[in-house]
């Protein structure tokens, strides 16, 4: 369960949310600006107060707090527990995707890490990209690797940033069905952010609007984006 | 030819890199990743001796090490002789010197390493000496290479605070910048002359393998 109630300013732009995600794997939707991005950033630990930017409020995963600004709690981005996979899947660019995928898990002794890269790469169907350098990859394999690499250390919470938006839509449909069995056999609940509403509905998930740095909505993809369902189905014509 | 000064130069340029690396890899982290305000006087201090005068900085650290100062007085009794006038004191003053050579390529190498890499390798777990030794160190050894090269010759090279510092010791304050001096002041300018050249020499080898190595306009 994820508890969220923040009030971020970031130069000129205002996030303001407070829900509760229960559900294993919870939408949130928005067009470009609404601010998911920067809800999934400050969800990762990755913005603090600074020069320009303010944060209030509290952010609780099960029964951690990792945020608490009222009673100065911060808890680092790798210490929370979570992982984030953005559209840019920000591999390093001088390792290979073996090294890539097995660089959270320095902890684990050498044959329990190549076994759990092993397990990763086969999930993301990366198997045969192991010895190949980032530059090597296409848009779409680099995502899956990305992938691979931040659920290799066991997160509690997985936070995707539209991650399959290199992925054409039979290969992303493939890849979102494999993992979310994988996911909710180990336990990992997901966030994810999007503006395609077919996400939403192809998941059954739950979903927060957020419009313009607020919470519009939250509920059943049916109820929250019903408007969005009309849209697209217009577009598509009477055929 | 002075082989003994030159042997001196290059075993207090190695030193001084040697050293400058050490120091100058964790300063140039902490001017890009950490978050402080009083980062900007640190930035300030480290690039202070592009600006002053050798000279100056040379009787600052002549005075500071000497026997009027308690830092002086204590050098003194721990090593049983002052620094100023010893190998030891010309390296002091080189690596201070020489300190924003080392340091400012590394800011701009580490600098010019995309956020979101550090974002991801902390969010993997990484502390910040594992951020800079597996991210930020392998992504800019161009930089590294470049600090490296740029203490050295700019030690090579360096007059004013060594001899402020060091004064003209043969075997332990006399480098290759003094025995050139040294010569100028004596007429002998043939000699003069092979002395610039070996320093010339030492400046376009060196470069050269900075560009060599870089290369990557070319690749």
């Amino acid at each position: 369960m994820l508890e969220l109630d923040l009030n971020a300013q970031r130069g000129s732009f205002h996030l303001q949310v407070k829900c509760r995600f229960d559900s294993d794997w919870t939408v949130i939707f928005g067009h470009s600006g609404a601010g998911k991005s920067t809800l999934l950033r400050l969800l990762a630990g990755l913005d603090r107060n600074g020069a320009s930017n303010a944060l209030q409020g509290r952010i609780a995963l099960d029964e951690s707090t990792l945020t608490d600004t009222a009673n100065g709690v911060w808890l680092a981005p790798g210490r929370r527990r979570m992982a984030l996979v953005s559209q840019h899947p920000s591999l390093f660019p001088h390792l290979n995707v073996e090294a890539n995928v097995a660089y959270g898990l320095s902890a684990m002794e050498r044959s329990t890490r190549a076994k759990r890269v092993t397990e990763m790469l086969e999930l993301v169907d990366a198997t045969e990209l192991a010895n190949r350098r980032p530059q090597d990859l296409s848009g779409g394999q680099a995502q899956r690797v990305a992938l691979a690499r931040a659920l290799a250390p066991a997160p509690r919470l997985l936070l995707l940033d539209e991650p399959f938006s290199a992925l054409d839509g039979t290969a992303s449909d493939a890849l979102v069905d494999r993992l979310q069995i994988w996911l909710r056999a180990n336990n990992v609940q997901t966030v994810i952010a999007t503006h395609d509403a077919t996400d939403a509905f192809a998941t059954a998930a739950e979903v927060a609007l957020l419009r313009e740095g607020q919470l519009a909505a939250f509920g059943p993809a049916e109820d929250v984006l019903e408007e969005e369902r009309e849209r697209i189905v217009g577009r598509l014509g009477p055929h | 030819m002075d082989w003994q000064a030159f042997a001196l130069t290059l075993r207090l340029a190695t030193t001084t890199t040697a050293i400058l690396l050490v120091v100058a890899v964790p300063l140039a982290a902490l001017l890009v990743l950490g978050r402080s305000r009083w980062l900007a006087l640190l930035e300030a201090l480290a690039a202070l001796p592009l600006v002053l005068p050798p000279t100056v900085l040379g009787f600052f650290l002549l005075v500071m090490l000497g026997p009027r100062t308690a830092i002086g007085r204590g050098i003194t009794a721990l090593l049983g002789h002052p620094l100023a006038f010893s190998f030891t004191g010309l390296v002091v003053g080189s690596v201070i010197y020489s300190l924003p050579f080392a340091v400012q390529p590394l800011v701009a190498g580490f600098a010019a390493v995309g956020p979101e890499l550090v974002d991801a390798a902390r969010l993997l777990g990484a502390s910040s000496t594992r951020v800079v030794f597996s991210l930020l160190v392998p992504l800019a050894r161009r930089s590294l290479i470049t600090a490296a090269v740029l203490s050295f010759l700019h030690t090579v090279g360096e007059f004013g605070v060594v001899l402020m510092l060091g004064g003209d010791i043969p075997g332990a304050t006399r480098t290759l910048s003094i025995v050139l001096y040294n010569q100028v002041e004596n007429f002998d300018y043939a000699s003069a002359n092979n002395t610039a050249a070996i320093l010339l020499a030492l400046s376009v080898t060196a470069l050269a393998a900075i560009y060599y190595m870089r290369g990557g306009r070319r690749a």
